[in-house]
């Protein structure tokens, strides 16, 4: 079918799928929020997610760590293969996909304790360290979230005494800690000021040669300047998904191009 | 196409497309006056030419600040981003016409004194016909974004490039029946190159217009003109 090759123009046979996910379907109760979608996240690349409000992105990215399990009546149907195993399974251990699968969310959340706690809690709740070996990971997680030098010093202050972007940044560093393989990015920086942005940014551009990342903004520039590939979604459904720079550039949908041209609705 | 939500945004590159308009008119003109100055050795005519550049240039300057101003504020995308790229190349095309123009214009006014030869400017009348039926052509095709007819356009260039060749072989024998041509043929072989480049100019147009209604570049290979005097490099 015509639309079909289009609409998936951006999947690669060559690349290595680090998730896959494969006529997805979500329901809140009895309302089908998300529609038959399937698309890869490739291995350590970013993929961004764009749409307007209550497009499904959200939700999506809910499925990849089993969010959704935390709420009644919610469930999601098809499968969502990471390194070849679904996810969705009935016996998924769930402490070890979010493990594995780390999420930030829009809104800075630290925890109301130290910096150096917010690290350590979540570090403590898979793995059992002495103190030196503590130390490390904390450093080295808030090194890879490019806070490091600005909390050396105040590693006992609250992490709620931080500015907005640095809070973030804690977050990801919170995330990093507990070594994910996925992460997934809900609208980070759409409580930011511009500078946290580009921090945020290029962290990212850091992050993705060690993680498969998934991301959702609303920031059409902030999909086009981080992410390799872009999936536009519309009212559930999957409408293209396919290189960054051909969504950006010449994109095959005329809905999508109605989108990122602003000429929606 | 639908509009924006923002209708400033539409206004914005509403506007670039009317100067692109204008500037295309102008150069169009250009070239008509020109080659009727070079036919009738009409100094004034040809001056007339050379003051309207100053037109074209002072346009091309306001699509390019403009371009850039809208590039800052809206951080266009796709088809929006596609056009204002487009408006960019085709009004320095366009400004380059305009120069091509002057020039044949400049050289009106130094020969416009010197013995003539009319028969030496008919094959070059047929250039600029062609010329400015080619550059029509392909501002109709921006204009109405017709991929077919720059196509068209891309592909005809051959035929000006071929005509070159055959003015210059004209020019040539001119020149050997009588050296007191020399001067005068020497300032038509620059018309004649003159010509073919507004040619080049208009299939970069009908390249541009392509990418721009497709968001595909032309291949880089254009059909050429035949090569049977070894002219060309």
């Amino acid at each position: 079918m015509n639309v079909q090759v289009n609409m998936t123009s951006g999947v690669d046979a060559q690349m290595a799928q680090k998730i896959s996910i494969k006529d997805l379907k979500f329901f809140y109760g009895d309302s089908l929020a998300l529609k038959s979608i399937s698309l890869p996240l490739y291995d350590k690349k970013v993929t961004a997610f764009i749409g307007p409000s209550g497009c499904g992105k959200s939700t999506l990215l809910r499925v990849l760590n089993r969010m959704y399990d935390l709420y009644p009546r919610q469930h999601a149907e098809g499968e969502v293969l990471l390194d070849g195993e679904n996810i969705l399974a009935a016996d998924q251990d769930l402490n070890l996909l979010r493990a594995r699968v780390g999420m930030v969310f829009q809104k800075p959340t630290p925890f109301p304790m130290s910096i150096y706690d917010n690290i350590a809690f979540g570090i403590g709740l898979y793995e059992k360290l002495a103190k030196s070996e503590l130390d490390g990971r904390v450093e080295q997680a808030l090194r890879g979230a490019a806070l490091w030098n600005e909390v050396k010093d105040k590693l006992d202050a609250s992490g709620l005494s931080l500015s907005g972007g640095q809070q973030q940044r804690l977050c990801i560093a919170r995330t990093v800690a507990i070594q994910p393989e996925v992460i997934l990015f809900d609208e980070p920086c759409s409580a930011l000021d511009p500078i946290s942005t580009a921090k945020i940014e290029e962290l990212i551009d850091e992050l993705k040669s060690n993680y498969t990342i998934a991301i959702v903004t609303h920031n059409m520039q902030q999909a086009a300047r981080v992410s390799e590939y872009t999936a536009f979604m519309y009212l559930g459904e999957l409408v293209e998904f396919a290189e960054t720079s051909h969504i950006f550039t010449s994109p095959s949908q005329q809905k999508t191009q109605d989108y990122i041209t602003g000429r929606f609705g | 196409m639908s509009d924006h939500i923002v209708r400033a945004y539409d206004n914005e590159l509403e506007l670039l497309g009317r100067k692109i308009a204008e500037m295309g008119g102008i150069a169009e003109q250009m070239i008509a006056d020109a080659m009727d100055a070079l036919g009738s050795m009409n100094v004034e005519l040809a001056k007339k030419v050379v003051a309207s550049d100053v037109r074209l240039d002072t346009l091309q300057r306001e699509i390019e600040e403009a371009a850039i101003l809208t590039i800052a504020r809206r951080q266009p995308m796709a088809v929006d981003l596609r056009n204002i790229v487009a408006a960019i190349r085709i009004s320095s095309d366009l400004e380059r016409v305009g120069d091509l123009a002057k020039n044949i214009a400049k050289r009106t006014i130094k020969i416009g004194s010197e013995s003539r030869l009319p028969r030496a400017i008919v094959g070059l009348n047929h250039m600029g016909k062609l010329a400015s039926a080619q550059m029509k052509d392909v501002l109709d095709a921006y204009a109405q974004r017709d991929v077919e007819r720059a196509q068209e356009v891309w592909a005809r260039d051959a035929e000006i490039d071929a005509l070159e060749d055959s003015v210059f072989r004209d020019l040539l024998t001119f020149m050997m029946e009588d050296p007191r041509n020399i001067s005068f043929c020497t300032h038509l072989l620059f018309c004649s190159k003159n010509l073919e480049r507004m040619g080049d100019h208009a299939t970069n147009i009908a390249e541009t217009v392509y990418y721009l209604v497709t968001g595909n570049n032309l291949p880089m290979d254009r059909p050429k003109g035949g090569d049977w005097t070894g002219l060309r490099t």
